[in-house]
């Protein structure tokens, strides 16, 4: 049996910041959200620089006040009682803003007074967290001879120090390479089994499919929809992806030939810069039509259809635009 | 408050034996150079007493001046920006007023510290006359080097960059240090200039420091100085309650 119960509920969400500048424009950040997460999900923003993710983030992590709208974190309203939500957050910024001059260790307990947690109830927990995070022969160590991986665990394993319900997560992958960021996402799995509700923000889709139950895409500061990464794959995309490459300046040429406007529903085919997408449930027939059709691409490949593909569908541009 | 204080204490442990070293270092090679090298080059009396004496107080002053601009200025706005202290304190239960009073009360600590050390060497040349006098002493270049660093952290925490502190300290900083009665009496000044100096926070403190150390301080400008002082240190703070609440709640 699931037990609902919203551990975030937000409605009309708004930012604006004021102009930085005399006579500047102010910037609206976020343009009036909606979100509601259960408590143990494992919840994403996904989208490109400048969507409004980290100013939203930034709102749920109690440190930013909404221009607009409600917004209950933990039943509680930040804005009257930010110290006490605050208190059971755990927040893993960006950019992990580490002590360097201070031992990995050392990171954690100074981070862990913060909550007031006594000097002995931080040891402890640092103990364990320094497991958790595969550091304990790193624990002695300054900071700055860490690599990029370690640093983020350690981040990760800071934000732990309180035994947070909800841990925030702004980009957390971002930086490090493909086998650091496997290693991260198996620590992230095992939070979620233990019951911490996971909020992260990412432009990477695979992140988004491998770690959120549920996710948000977000452009220009509003939600484009919401869903679980098959949801939305099924919603707005059909199961494959047929790939074509042609020469540069080809495929507005060719989209036409293969008959662009009379394709059967829900086919589609999407002229990229460099390549064609074409939309199909089954990429191998769609590629024989193509070839029947008389069309000779470069490079020909099928694939699974992904979240990068929903985004394109909703927002008109790639996620890494 | 207590726990952004414990924060800095904690950093401090592994500098604080290079830092006391430095607080003795200076005020030495300054008053051995300048005090009794140069100083012998000055014929007869300033106000009075030698020209060591008179030196050593007003250096004082302007040396907590300095160390102000260090910690409340260079250091805010790295824990603020590069660093990133501030928003990660930030995004605990730590609310920005005690960040900002955390790190106040460990810059103020410091500031003692330095005078102290600073006093101390004073002592060594035999300028302190007894342990009353160097208690004040301490007490008056630590409120000297609070009333900048206060209102100064209040700035210091909106600075984008660096560069931009460096600019004030050098048209700002280096003409107070100058001119504020360190090197040399400002009765010795134009009126005009005079006037301006001795509206500046730094010459109240070096006049303090100064009257206190040679045992000639008046009942009515002493608490005039600690007003002004005082006054500063109240403004610093009020202002910084708010500078650091935009900043880091924004």
């Amino acid at each position: 049996m699931v037990v609902l119960n919203a551990v975030i509920e937000a409605a009309g969400l708004e930012k604006t910041y004021p102009a930085r500048d005399r006579g500047g424009t102010p910037f609206r950040a976020v343009a009036g959200i909606g979100l509601r997460v259960e408590r143990g999900e494992a919840f994403g923003f996904l989208g490109p620089n400048g969507a409004g993710k980290s100013s939203t983030m930034r709102m749920l992590g109690g440190v930013s006040a909404p221009t607009a709208g409600t917004l209950r974190i933990l039943g509680l309203d930040p804005a009257a009682h930010g110290r006490r939500v605050r208190a059971r957050l755990g927040v893993v910024p960006q950019d992990d803003s580490l002590d360097v001059h201070l031992t990995v260790r050392e990171n954690l307990l100074v981070y862990g007074r913060y909550f007031g947690l006594s000097r002995k109830a931080v040891r402890e927990r640092a103990g364990e967290l320094l497991e958790f995070a595969r550091l304990t022969e790193k624990a002695d160590e300054r900071v700055e001879h860490l690599s990029g991986g370690m640093r983020r665990r350690l981040t990760i394993a800071r934000a732990l120090i309180n035994d947070p319900e909800i841990l925030l997560l702004d980009e957390p992958t971002t930086g490090l390479d493909p086998q650091a960021r496997h290693v991260l996402w198996d620590r992230l799995f095992r939070l979620k089994q233990d019951g911490v509700t996971l909020i992260l923000t990412t432009h990477y889709m695979d992140e988004a499919e491998q770690l959120c139950d549920r996710l948000v895409i977000m452009d220009k500061g509003l939600i484009a929809d919401e869903g679980s990464p098959r949801e939305l794959i099924e919603r707005h995309i059909t199961r494959e992806v047929l790939e074509l490459r042609f020469p540069p300046g080809e495929h507005e040429q060719v989209a036409v030939k293969l008959g662009r406007d009379g394709l059967p529903e829900p086919e589609r085919l999407e002229v990229l810069p460099d390549r064609l997408l074409w939309y199909a449930e089954d990429g191998e027939t769609a590629l024989a039509r193509a070839t029947a059709a008389g069309v000779q691409p470069i490079t020909a490949l099928v694939r699974r259809a992904t979240l990068e593909d929903v985004f394109l569908r909703l927002t008109g541009r790639s996620l890494t635009d | 408050m207590f726990r952004a204080l414990h924060y800095w204490l904690y950093r401090y442990r592994r500098t604080w034996r290079g830092t006391i070293v430095i607080s003795v270092a200076n005020p030495l090679l300054f008053l051995l150079a300048i005090g009794a090298g140069l100083g012998a080059l000055v014929r007869g009396s300033v106000d009075g007493v030698s020209y060591l004496e008179f030196f050593a107080p007003g250096l004082l002053a302007a040396a907590a001046f300095q160390n102000a601009f260090v910690d409340g200025g260079f250091a805010v706005t790295s824990a603020s920006r590069r660093e990133r202290i501030y928003p990660t304190a930030a995004a605990t239960p730590l609310e920005p007023g005690e960040i900002f009073g955390g790190h106040l009360l460990f810059i103020t600590l410091r500031l003692a510290l330095s005078a102290a050390a600073f006093v101390l060497v004073m002592a060594l040349f035999g300028l302190v006359s007894g342990p009353g006098v160097a208690v004040a002493v301490v007490g008056a270049a630590t409120l000297t080097g609070l009333a900048l660093a206060a209102p100064l952290a209040a700035w210091a925490v909106t600075v984008r960059d660096i560069p931009q502190l460096n600019t004030v300290f050098r048209f700002g900083m280096m003409p107070l240090y100058l001119f504020s009665g360190t090197f040399f009496s400002v009765a010795q000044l134009p009126g005009p200039i005079r006037a301006v100096v001795q509206v500046m926070p730094l010459w109240h403190g070096v006049d303090l420091c100064r009257t206190l150390a040679l045992g000639t301080a008046a009942l009515g400008p002493s608490l005039l100085h600690l007003g002004y002082l005082a006054g500063l240190v109240v403004a610093g703070v009020l202002a910084g309650r708010v500078t650091f609440r935009r900043c880091l709640h924004t």
